[in-house]
């Protein structure tokens, strides 16, 4: 059962069964913006760009956005960038890729974020969403609707962490502004 | 044309009469069974054994040899019969072998009557196995196929009779055992088995019953007797030995006693591609970064465990409640003990990745073709010359100082995009400096033992990884299609050139001085400006026939001496132009003796590959950057397999001209 989430709500997840979560993927997904009629390459794209920060305790350790698709450890992957959008039909357009078995022993949260790299604050977007969802079921553990989300650039949106033996999920859903996840470590940082 | 299989390769087969040739390093008992389409046996019938050689469509020897063949008519057999796997086993009554590993690896080939070789395989990577079953023959959509199992069973013919679905397997273990023992009192020196295994297109399709040449009976009777063996068997005659396994171990499933140790049991050119060759290389990639991201997750780890000890136990230092008491001290070992636990944890992580990793390099090592394994590795004494050239070649080995034992082939695509520079110089090594180069001197299995290497050793073993390289080079490509030059103006290099010049892999002795520098620079410049030219005006028929179109590798000993301005500057034209044209550079050279040049010449060492004859820390990975100690592939000391390979290429080289 999805959970859908509104701006600035926390909820903390479990898998369904009492399991632990073995690989989640976190997707993106907008509608391109309309076309202009004749110069079409003039349009102004819209970019939302998807990472993912790895933390030891308080400490950023690495992280994997549109120019570090994989980090150091392969076991979190990004299926690269993509710069306009799509059909806005609820496909992801970007999905980052979290191997949880793999993680490093010393990294104990990761967290997930969204921003705009063209500058359309999310009022603008049409359609988009961040959603995550549990790798090996398929089944979407969370999902934000960021259309109409307000002048924000950017968001905060989840982590998973360690929890016992395995790992749990909390959605943050933090508004913020910025172009880049490294404007997004201070609003980060409370949530740790 | 013949396929060299590995582990669980199939490959087609074009007739049905075949004859599958077995050599094993010693003594061994072949035999055969006809499973259904689920690899199980119906009875003790469907097993061809020594004490039963014939069943329909096959016949094995009836001694326990080390060169064996077996006729297989796949027309004759049951159309029930699915598979027909052939097993080799050690029978303790013969063999003094404890295992298959004890000995050289056994070899099979499957042969067409006439001895056309169809499919080989070598069954490497056995240990205290007693027996394995070799190759299967399988139907496919009606047509048959080969492939090539491996499968060893430590617990023997028993164990793996067992394995393949048949009840009394012990006993039929027991009945084959005593046939060997049978057979080999019965042998005269010559192997009359394997003579009469050569007209297997006589042997008939004999339906049931025993064979009427056969003395030895059918395999259900209860055992053979004892005839004309000066062995006297002791044993009742309608009394079974050892009837109690057989029954307990039937209801299992067909078990695997070689225990997979981790998930997934690797297997070689697990990856994607659309030759062997190209699986193979892309599976080593694939460990490389594999290697390279579980080191880099456990350094990371590490050091942030560094980090934090030290940030506590500044934390523990600085507050002024500790000052007093022991509470300082116990907040200084919990920090301490956090740490341990952290990095205990990450090597564990680790360990589970290298055990993974290395049981993957132990079945891919011995599974690369020649232009990408060891020279130590079997494949070379086999190796002729290839009909293709390969995708990559093998230019050495590369470790991590967290896991010396786990080496990655480094592999390099061909044609070989930037020239190669064997540095020679002692000045380039920080001996002393860096411990993890320590590791690399004690290892290396040549010259250098102890204290710091001299020039002259330094500069001969750059020579000796220079000719490997060549000789490497030349083994992978097909006959013509490579050729050498060697620029040495000293001559200093003609000892370890020596075996290129008398194999003729090197047509003429390097010009001596100044003036043959500049001709054999001269000649190969012609040859790129105009191949350039024929290549953009798509004119190569055009050529003058003088030119050589192979690859050329040109060796440069002892750059820069010999070299004026002109020779150096139509070097750098070579290096820039020529890898697009095929012309490629191998440099042995110390960098130090060219400093004159000023930084004119830096441009020229960054565009090539540096190699150094000394395992050495100073390649670095793509994925994440760290530095890898390279080790030459050099031959075993004292191995002549480099020169073997030169002179097996020069017997082939007149052949392929005329």
């Amino acid at each position: 059962m999805s959970v859908n989430l509104s701006k600035g709500q926390g909820i903390s997840l479990q898998k369904s069964d009492g399991g632990t979560l073995a690989a989640v993927r976190m997707g993106l997904g907008w509608r391109s913006a309309p076309r202009r009629g004749l110069f079409g390459r003039r349009t102004n794209e819209i970019d939302l760009d998807a990472s993912a920060v790895l933390f030891a305790g308080q400490t950023p350790v690495d992280v994997v956005f549109f120019q570090h698709l994989i980090s150091d450890d392969g076991s979190v992957r990004h299926t690269g960038d993509n710069r306009v959008g799509g059909a806005g039909q609820g496909g992801d357009d970007e999905a980052i890729l979290v191997d949880l078995s793999r993680v490093p022993v010393h990294i104990d949260q990761i967290v997930f974020t969204v921003n705009s790299f063209t500058g359309q604050s999310f009022a603008e977007v049409q359609d988009a969403f961040c959603r995550l969802v549990d790798e090996t079921t398929g089944q979407e553990l969370a999902r934000y609707t960021l259309t109409g989300g307000g002048q924000y650039t950017a968001q905060v949106m989840s982590k998973v962490h360690r929890a016992g033996n395995g790992w749990s999920m909390t959605a943050i859903g933090e508004p913020a502004n910025g172009r880049t996840f490294q404007d997004l470590v201070p609003a980060m940082l409370p949530h740790l | 044309m013949t396929a060299e299989l590995v582990r669980g390769q199939n490959h087609p087969l074009d007739r049905t009469r075949v004859e599958i040739r077995i050599s094993a390093g010693g003594p061994v008992m072949a035999g055969v069974t006809l499973g259904d389409d689920q690899g199980r046996l119906s009875g003790t019938d469907a097993v061809a054994h020594p004490g039963a050689p014939c069943r329909t469509g096959v016949e094995v020897p009836r001694q326990a040899a080390s060169e064996h063949r077996i006729a297989v008519d796949l027309d004759a057999v049951a159309d029930t019969v699915h598979r027909v796997s052939v097993l080799l086993a050690l029978p303790a009554t013969v063999s003094s072998l404890t295992g298959f590993g004890a000995a050289a690896a056994p070899r099979v080939a499957v042969t067409g009557l006439d001895g056309t070789p169809l499919a080989g395989y070598s069954i490497t990577g056995l240990g205290a196995e007693t027996a394995v079953v070799a190759v299967e023959l399988y139907r496919r959509q009606g047509a048959w196929k080969v492939r090539a199992v491996g499968q060893g069973y430590a617990d023997g013919l028993a164990a793996m009779l067992r394995d393949q679905g048949l009840p009394q397997a012990a006993e039929l273990a027991a009945e084959i055992e005593e046939a060997v023992g049978l057979g080999r009192a019965r042998a005269v020196p010559s192997p009359v088995a394997a003579g009469r295994a050569e007209q297997p297109t006589a042997a008939p399709p004999v339906p049931e019953g025993p064979a009427p040449a056969s003395p030895a009976p059918d395999a259900s009777a209860p055992s053979a007797p004892a005839h004309g063996g000066d062995r006297v068997d002791y044993r009742h005659p309608r009394r079974r030995t050892a009837p109690a396994p057989a029954p307990a171990a039937a209801p299992e499933g067909p078990k695997i006693p070689e225990a997979p140790d981790g998930p997934q049991t690797p297997v070689a050119g697990d990856a994607a591609g659309w030759s062997m060759d190209e699986r193979l290389y892309n599976q080593v990639w694939g460990m490389f970064e594999d290697l390279a991201r579980s080191v880099a997750a456990y350094r990371s780890a590490c050091s942030f465990a560094e980090s934090r000890l030290e940030q506590e136990l500044d934390q523990a230092l600085a507050d002024p409640r500790n000052r007093l008491g022991s509470a300082a001290a116990a907040a200084r070992a919990a920090a301490r003990d956090r740490h341990a636990a952290l990095v205990t944890q990450a090597r564990a992580a680790l360990d589970r990745d290298l055990t993974q990793l290395t049981a993957e390099s132990e079945v891919v090592e011995p599974a690369l073709p020649p232009a990408f394994a060891r020279w130590d590795s079997p494949v070379w004494q086999g190796h002729h010359a290839p009909q293709e050239p390969p995708m990559a070649v093998r230019l050495g080995d590369l470790h991590l100082p967290e896991v010396l034992d786990l080496r990655i082939p480094m592999l390099v695509r061909l044609p070989l995009e930037r020239g190669l520079w064997i540095d020679s110089g002692p000045s380039s090594y920080a001996w002393q400096a860096d411990p993890g180069r320590e590791f690399g001197r004690r290892e290396l299995g040549s010259a250098l033992t102890e204290g710091p290497p001299d020039e002259a050793v330094l500069g001969r073993l750059a020579l000796d990884t220079a000719v490997a390289v060549a000789a490497r080079l030349l083994a992978a490509h097909p006959v013509g299609d490579f050729a050498l030059q060697v620029i040495d103006p000293g001559g200093t290099a003609a000892p370890a050139l020596a075996p290129l010049l008398e194999t003729g892999a090197l047509r003429e002795p390097p010009a001596p001085g100044a003036q043959g520098v500049a001709r054999t620079l001269e000649a190969l410049i012609r040859r790129v400006d105009l191949v350039q030219m024929a290549v953009r005006n798509r004119a190569a028929d055009s050529l003058p026939p003088d030119v050589d179109t192979a690859q050329q590798l040109l060796i440069v000993h002892d750059f820069p001496h010999g070299f004026d301005d002109r020779a150096v500057n139509q070097l750098r034209y070579l290096a820039d132009e020529g890898p697009a044209v095929g012309v490629h550079l191998l440099i042995v050279a110390d960098r130090a003796q060219s400093q004159e040049y000023g930084p004119v010449l830096d441009p020229l060492w960054r565009s090539l590959l540096r190699l150094t004859p000394v395992p050495d820390a100073h390649l670095a990975d793509p994925w994440v950057g760290h530095a890898w100690t390279y080790e030459p592939a050099l031959a075993p000391q004292g191995s002549p397999i480099v020169r073997q390979v030169l002179s097996r290429l020069a017997q082939a080289r007149p052949a392929e001209r005329h």
